[in-house]
């Protein structure tokens, strides 16, 4: 089953011409009609196209073509429905941008074809990646391929549900507060949300510009780190990207963590946790301990501040990113006599309910009078939370953590309630707010029914290395990351 | 009881950069629509901004120029409305950290405000910001080029120093022209590249208290902002001396019936809610950087003007001139640092040179319009095409200066380098035009004209002593104008005298 495979088993194939790229895709192919018509994970694809890409991958490599510098070279890699992928849908899981097809690749997507990847497929979200359970997508659920009655998170969930389900070796996602981790958390994957200013963002559809940030989702932590090394760096059209030198992040897994320091923070640790995912995080850090790593206690005392903080700035910015979607150059539109009722019903019929909300409340906290009560102030708080991490970072190398504090819940259960809602990004959203580095990954799962629990990673601004040096000592000691769904429906 | 008026202006300058604002399409006038547009200025999902340096730098040089703080700080901000010419429904600007402000812009004006024919308008600020596109509106739908959008755009608001109409339009030729010849802006207006709104309110004079700011909108003529200003003071004097109250207001000025409307009114004003474009770093201009980009700018025209007056002893009319044709002043300075008689230099340059490039220049243009060229394409010579050199305007002052030719030898002399390219010394000798200084010569001219002239004689004798320049004349004539003036006239003198 070529479709299971990572992507270092997948390459190992390829190099000695076990397998075709074409065999590897097909694979993929066969998953989806297989499976995804429960779990919907994919909005669209383009089965000949990818192919079609395949068969150029083969052809390559039939001519003596090597993958020396190219680390994705046959990879089927799927892509959430927020990142421009040059003459592909980009809808963003929203009836607003109609037929549009976008003209130019993402400096990221750019990066993944010109390292061999073959990149297909539209992965389901929350509308604008505003949600936490995918349930906003205007295009239907997407169903946690552990159980199909759950969400799989998100925004991401679609990314999420695809590399659960084996229907892509690794994907795309977005994270703004926890959408790529929260997903990975309650699907059972690798989930890496980068530094803010590690991968371009040029070709991500904004919804809050100084949160967003791309990363992938994988099988493994290996294959985590090979994606991120493909697609950082700094990037002229994006001017929030850091020119940081780019490590072998891969090298960098020698499972040697002996010495390190790990925070726990205190404030992670109470209020609506739950049991089980209490007690896989707590094996965690034991298992750390085993392994050499130094717990050490540590406060993040303005956690409690993370979520308004978060409400307030990312709907600011989102209020604003969104205006763009007015209907008079690109997708849909509901005409009207006049400007202003052209733009009022195509984005009454446009927009969701969620996204909507999120556009009034940022509306609001920018409007005149009410700046300063709110988005100024919200902006110092971020700062005191930034200086939270920058002060425990100066003790420890990473920071540990539940990556949810729940495992996933029913579909609808929390769709009525969107504070609940919000609140299932407790534990992710602070790592935005910084604008440090992140990762979950799976350790353990509840027991009935049988669902992932994730474990986060938290590391410095560019401390991509030793968080996933870390993920991966941990992942390799364990064999959580080995479980696979029934996906018998 | 008597009222003035107070005038603020903010003025819109399209930078001259060679590309936009965020990206690289062509900063072009007159292109077909939508043929200078990308993902980024057209605002389509996904895309960033990038700023322009050119246009940081001419931001930057512009606050030099106006005499501004530059500030270690600056930074953009989206400044949110709603209008089909918007690509993202938000532009991007300047708010609360402009690049440049508290500057000045002092210009000649002798109306009221006026001190030593001078005035001085205080420059709150100069920053920087992007254009919009352009809505053309057709009977039953409206279209959009957005070659426009995402030109940079700076916008010089002035602090309410202006107390009339006439002095608004002293101030916007006054700035305009540092603009042009710092430039940073062409400054034309024909293309829209200069664009103002008008802030009036009106006040008791001697009170120091602000009236209702009444501003009128997108304002693209100069003589438009004096006119409509003209009206609108009037307009605001009569409704307050009514005992009516003025309210915070935008109004439009229609240029045909001459008037000013309301458009709205402060109640429904936009709430912009503005705050700090994420996508974009703060600029934290450093020492090096802004030290480069102060060699850039030039000496204001006014200075100029004043230093031409005072080092070269030249005329106000002369150095306007020379103010306001910047290769004309260079061409200038560049002959009067080697001359003793600058004011000659000027003279011949302003009152000869330019009579004969656009001469020639008129020639050229029917000769090449007979060819079937364009307007635009036509090629005409200027200072740099010149046949002589600069040097050769020189030597002939000095000609004149020690009384070798005459005046109207002079210009003979000139006529024939200016076509020929030939030195004055050579035109001299070729055409024997050096001056006659020899008394014994100019006596017999003397005599054969006061033979022949007995009318003139008489009415010189009978007391009217301007008969004396008609003998003159005709000294010259048969000199062929080679006679050395000053010596006809004291020998002319002496006979008729004597």
């Amino acid at each position: 089953m070529l479709n299971q495979l990572t992507i270092s088993e997948l390459a190992a194939k390829f190099a000695k011409r076990e397998v075709s790229a074409r065999e590897a895709t097909q694979a993929c192919l066969d998953q989806i009609a297989c499976v995804d018509g429960k779990i919907h994970a994919f909005l669209s694809f383009n089965a000949a196209a990818a192919l079609a890409q395949a068969d150029a991958v083969d052809q390559l490599i039939s001519q003596g073509g090597s993958g020396a510098n190219r680390p994705l070279l046959g990879i089927p890699i799927a892509i959430k429905d927020v990142l421009a992928v040059k003459n592909q849908p980009l809808n963003c899981a929203s009836k607003i941008l109609g037929n549009y097809i976008s003209p130019y690749d993402a400096t990221a997507i750019e990066k993944l074809k010109a390292a061999g990847a073959i990149v297909f497929g539209r992965l389901n979200m929350d509308e604008f990646a505003m949600g936490s359970s995918t349930e906003n997508s205007a295009f239907g659920l997407t169903c946690n391929p552990w159980d199909i009655t759950r969400i799989p998170g998100g925004s991401s969930g679609g990314s999420a549900a695809a590399v659960a389900a084996d229907e892509c070796i690794a994907s795309l996602g977005t994270d703004t507060g926890g959408s790529i981790r929260q997903p990975a958390a309650l699907c059972g994957c690798v989930g890496l949300k980068p530094t803010y200013g590690r991968i371009s963002r040029y070709g991500l559809v904004a919804f809050a510009s100084s949160l967003d940030q791309i990363g992938p989702f994988t099988k493994d932590v290996r294959d985590s780190a090979t994606l991120l090394g493909v697609m950082s760096g700094v990037d002229r059209r994006d001017s929030t990207s850091v020119p940081e030198p780019v490590p072998n992040y891969v090298a960098a897994l020698d499972g040697n963590i002996r010495g390190l320091k790990l925070g726990l923070p205190k404030e992670y640790m109470v209020g609506g946790l739950d049991p089980e995912i209490k007690a896989s995080v707590d094996a965690a850090v034991k298992q750390y301990e085993k392994l050499g790593a130094e717990i050490v206690e540590i406060s993040l005392p303005h956690t409690d501040y993370a979520v308004a903080v978060y409400y307030i700035i990312a709907t600011a910015e989102a209020s604003a990113n969104l205006a763009r979607f007015d209907g008079i150059r690109y997708g849909a539109r509901v005409e009207g006599n006049d400007p202003i009722e052209l733009y009022s019903k195509t984005r009454g019929a446009g927009f969701g309910a969620e996204v909507k909300r999120r556009i009034i409340l940022g509306t609001y906290v920018l409007s005149s009078g009410y700046y300063d009560a709110y988005y100024l102030r919200a902006q110092k708080v971020r700062t005191l939370i930034r200086n939270d991490f920058l002060k425990a970072f100066e003790t420890v190398d990473a920071i540990v953590t539940p990556t949810t504090p729940t495992a996933a819940f029913k579909a609808g259960e929390k769709s009525g309630d969107p504070l609940q809602m919000y609140l299932s990004d407790i534990f992710t959203i602070s790592c935005n707010l910084a604008g440090i580095c992140g990762v979950s990954l799976p350790c353990g799962f509840t027991q009935n029914p049988k669902l992932p629990i994730g474990l986060q990673l938290l590391g410095k601004p560019f401390g991509e290395e030793t968080m996933l040096k870390l993920a991966h000592a941990y992942e390799q000691s364990t064999a959580w990351h080995k479980e696979k769904p029934s996906l018998k429906f | 009881m008597e009222y003035e008026a107070v005038i603020g202006l903010e003025t819109h300058v399209q930078l001259n950069t060679k590309s936009k604002m965020w990206c690289g399409c062509a900063n072009q006038y007159g292109s077909e629509p939508n043929t200078n547009v990308c993902p980024v200025c057209l605002g389509l999902p996904g895309v960033l901004p990038v700023p322009n340096d050119e246009a940081l730098r001419k931001t930057v040089l512009t606050g030099y120029l106006l005499n501004c703080e530059i500030p270690r700080f600056a930074k953009f901000d989206r400044k949110s409305y709603f209008y089909p010419d918007m690509p993202k429904n938000y532009q991007l600007t300047q708010y609360d950290k402009p690049s440049t402000a508290n500057g000045f812009v002092e210009f000649e004006f002798t109306g009221a405000g006026s001190v030593n024919g001078l005035a001085r308008v205080r420059i709150t600020r100069a920053h920087l910001e992007e254009d919009v596109g352009k809505s053309t509106h057709f009977d039953r739908h409206s279209g959009l080029d957005f070659n426009r959008a995402g030109v940079p755009l700076m916008e010089i608001v002035s602090e309410p120093d202006i107390t009339s109409a006439d002095m608004a339009y002293a101030y916007l030729n006054a700035l305009t022209e540092i603009l042009h010849q710092g430039g940073v802006s062409d400054c034309d207006m024909e293309k829209g590249m200069v664009r103002c709104d008008v802030n009036i309110s009106v006040r008791p004079i001697g009170t120091k208290e602000l009236g209702a700011k009444i501003e009128i909108k997108n304002m693209n003529s100069f003589s438009g902002v004096r006119r409509a200003a003209e009206y609108e003071i009037a307009r605001q004097i009569e409704v307050v001396k009514r005992g009516e109250k003025l309210i915070q207001s935008t109004r439009r000025w229609d240029d045909v019936a001459g008037i000013t409307e309301q458009m709205r009114t402060k109640e429904d004003a936009h709430d912009y809610r503005y705050f700090p474009d994420p996508d974009l770093m703060p600029l934290a201009p450093t020492d090096a950087w802004l030290a480069e980009v102060k060699t850039k700018a030039i000496e204001l025209p006014l200075a100029r003007k004043q230093r031409f007056m005072r080092d070269y002893q030249l005329p106000a009319g002369d150095a306007e001139v020379f103010k306001s044709n910047v290769a004309l002043g260079n061409y200038f300075e560049g002959l009067a640092r080697q001359s003793k008689n600058p004011k000659a230099v000027a003279n011949w340059i302003i009152n000869n040179l330019l009579a004969k490039l656009a001469e020639l220049n008129a020639r050229e243009k029917s000769e090449q319009e007979a060819l079937g060229l364009e307007a635009a394409d036509l090629k005409l010579s200027s200072f740099a095409d010149l046949k002589f050199k600069p040097e050769a305007l020189l030597e002939l002052v000095n000609l004149v200066e020690a009384k070798t030719i005459s005046s109207s030898a002079a210009q003979q002399v000139f006529a024939e380098m200016f076509d020929s390219g030939k030195a004055p010394a050579v035109i001299v000798q070729e055409k024997g035009l050096a001056q006659v200084s020899d008394t014994g010569a100019i006596e017999k001219f003397c005599d054969d004209a006061i033979a022949a002239n007995p009318a003139p004689v008489a009415d010189y004798k009978a007391g009217k002593a301007a008969a004396l320049n008609s003998l003159k004349g005709q000294v010259m004539k048969l000199s062929k104008g080679k006679a050395n003036p000053a010596l006809v006239g004291e020998i002319l003198e002496r006979k008729l005298k004597g």
